[in-house]
């Protein structure tokens, strides 16, 4: 019998479709068809700026957005030569990390609701929120972040970053725990996980899978490991790694993942060079920003020098004295802070050459590929640039691409229930797989 | 083995088939003659310094813009050209496209064992059935052709089933060549325009 498991179903999370055939229960053949959420991310990026790019990237793995943007930032920075600040690479570490810890929470909490554990799928969504909280704190958005920019971040972790982020851990820490006790030994959820889906690890490096879904099957790839970038290679921690392939060593190994990002951020919080020393407010004078550009217009110089301004909760964390800690110094890369942009030509100039229509950045011609460890695995962005505003050829190496093209092989042989574990631990983002 | 070790490992037993080769950035890449992509590609696979396990990425650039992007007239000498910093020391400028040809398939090969990268770009031309197919060597080959057949329209001579992944079967066109325009809509279901 051939059945379609349609591109619209329950237990798919994501589109996708599966022409099935059957005989009875077991699965003969299984063809995957994909595409249902393609957007032309590659073509968009040829028609916008290197900077336009970064809300089409966020939007690829969305459930954790600022390794994507993290990614893309990494490639066209290689692409034109420039580094950022030591600082900057821990925030980036620091909040990609907890991007990872929101994927891997969504990934077990789906695939959990679909074997009947709805109570895991709500516990593990209450800390996503409280992570996603975290986010905004930082970012100001829970998901479509548009964090990086090229050549740094957008702001700065907020001054009362830690607290918040010890209490969203402990609570993450505490779902986790629960996650176990509710899942690990739970006799269900063991029979239908363990012995299905299994793939060996001479058939995953055939495929080209990378990630969890590789370690699960022993070889302990991972990109942060073997080919660090930013500051993974002064960060001390581990990489689990699974022994049978099959759903429940990829559910294991993601959950010890999550508790080594949560050991990662807290050792990166403790590693930080320290912050801007904050202007004193005494002899540092807070003026509203708007009130010191109208008198710096009006060339009151007296009433302004020696003043700081104090600008709105937008802006927070990317002033003047943050700069230095998050952005690259070569000028021509990103925009200077507001205070510069408003109060002096230089920054104007340099805001104006940036930013208006016909000028714009310009990376040399050449190319670059950069991967990073992307939730699912190795998440490269390969870009090309033809010397002018806007990028030749922005290519990304989707993940989870080569494990759909292998579900096909794990679905037959067994039986339509055991698809439900094995699409769940595939994680397949529909944003990433179909770009 | 470092960029340069890559590079002089290949370009020393395939002398007459490679065209050109660069370490732009550290990233070794070898532009090679179509006919050889499958040799030297099990070459890469088999040998024992180089072990390249992983095909980590397939995918194609249409060159045929390259350098031609529409510049508003009175702006030519606008823009903010970047230099890189002097940690990055730029020896060599990138060469540029690889060939005259229209599109160059782009290969990223990665070793577990020796952690290392190369890739290599093969120019080839649209009307010509030119590449053939690495599925016999890397199984999730298939796929990645079949998204570079579906975008680009490059076939490759030997694939199992060259359909098309991304977009629905009745797509006329190839989206990502540099002719199709960006704006132009065929829906299966909806308005046309």
């Amino acid at each position: 019998m051939m059945l379609n498991i349609g591109p619209a179903h329950p237990a798919m999370h994501g589109i996708i479709r599966v022409v099935a055939k059957l005989d009875g229960e077991q699965i003969e053949e299984a063809e995957t068809e994909i595409g249902y959420l393609h957007r032309g991310f590659e073509k968009m990026s040829e028609t916008v700026d290197y900077n336009g790019v970064m809300p089409y990237t966020d939007r690829l793995n969305y459930v954790s957005p600022i390794i994507n943007n993290m990614g893309y930032c990494m490639a066209v920075e290689k692409l034109i030569g420039i580094s950022v600040p030591e600082r900057c690479h821990y925030v980036r570490v620091v909040m990609s990390e907890i991007s990872r810890l929101t994927d891997h929470l969504t990934c077990i909490g789906a695939t959990a609701m679909e074997l009947g554990a709805f109570t895991v799928f709500l516990y593990m969504i209450k800390a996503r929120e409280y992570l996603w909280e975290l986010v905004e704190k930082v970012t100001g958005a829970r998901l479509t972040v548009s964090y990086c920019r090229v050549g740094g971040v957008k702001a700065d972790l907020p001054d009362d970053f830690l607290e918040p982020c010890q209490e969203a851990f402990k609570e993450t820490r505490k779902v986790i725990e629960e996650a176990h006790g509710l899942l690990t030994r739970n006799r269900i959820f063991v029979d239908r996980m363990e012995g299905t889906g299994i793939i060996s690890a001479e058939d995953a490096i055939a495929y080209g899978i990378t990630g969890p879904f590789l370690r699960g099957s022993g070889p302990d790839f991972d990109v942060r490991k073997d080919c660090p970038y930013a500051v993974y290679d002064q960060i001390d921690f581990d990489v689990p790694v699974g022994t049978t392939g099959d759903n429940m060593d990829r559910y294991l190994v993601r959950m010890e993942e999550m508790e080594q990002s949560m050991r990662i951020v807290e050792t990166a919080l403790r590693d930080m060079p320290p912050g801007p020393v904050q202007v004193n407010p005494e002899t540092g004078r807070p003026i509203s920003a708007s009130e010191m550009v109208d008198l710096a217009k009006v060339g009151d110089i007296e009433a302004i020098s020696g003043g700081c301004a104090v600008t709105g909760p937008t802006l927070e964390g990317s002033g003047r004295a943050h700069h230095a800690s998050i952005a690259t110094e070569e000028k021509r890369a990103i925009l200077p802070p507001k205070e510069d942009t408003y109060g002096n030509i230089e920054g104007l100039m340099r805001q104006f050459k940036l930013v208006m229509f016909g000028h714009g950045l310009r990376p040399p011609a050449g190319e670059a590929y950069h991967p990073v460890e992307g939730a699912n695995g190795e998440l490269g962005f390969y870009a090309i640039s033809d010397g002018s505003g806007q990028p030749y050829r922005v290519r990304v190496r989707p993940p989870c691409f080569a494990i759909m093209s292998a579900l096909p092989e794990l679905l037959v042989g067994g039986s339509i229930a055991d698809m439900t574990p094995t699409f769940g631990s595939v994680n397949m983002i529909g944003g990433e797989l179909d770009r | 083995m470092n960029a340069a070790e890559l590079i002089q490992s290949v370009t020393s037993r395939y002398a007459d088939r490679v065209r050109s080769s660069h370490d732009y950035r550290g990233d070794a890449t070898i532009v090679l003659q179509h006919e050889a992509l499958v040799e030297v590609a099990q070459f890469l696979k088999e040998d024992p310094a180089l072990q390249m396990n992983f095909l980590m990425d397939l995918t194609a650039v249409d060159y045929s813009t390259f350098g031609k992007a529409a510049k508003p007239a009175f702006f030519t000498s606008s823009g903010v050209t970047l230099k890189p910093s002097s940690e990055i020391p730029d020896a060599d400028p990138w060469p540029g496209p690889p060939g005259s040809e229209r599109y160059a398939v782009v290969y990223h090969f990665y070793s577990m064992s020796h952690k290392h990268r190369l890739r290599l770009v093969v120019p080839v031309d649209e009307s010509v059935d030119d590449l053939d197919t690495l599925t016999g060597l890397w199984v999730g080959a298939n796929w990645l052709e079949r998204e570079v057949w579906d975008m680009f329209g490059i076939t490759f001579r030997g694939h199992p089933d060259l359909k098309r992944i991304l977009m629905y079967d009745g797509f006329e066109g190839h989206p990502l060549r540099k002719d199709y325009p960006v704006n132009k809509r065929q829906p299966l279901i909806g308005p046309q325009n």
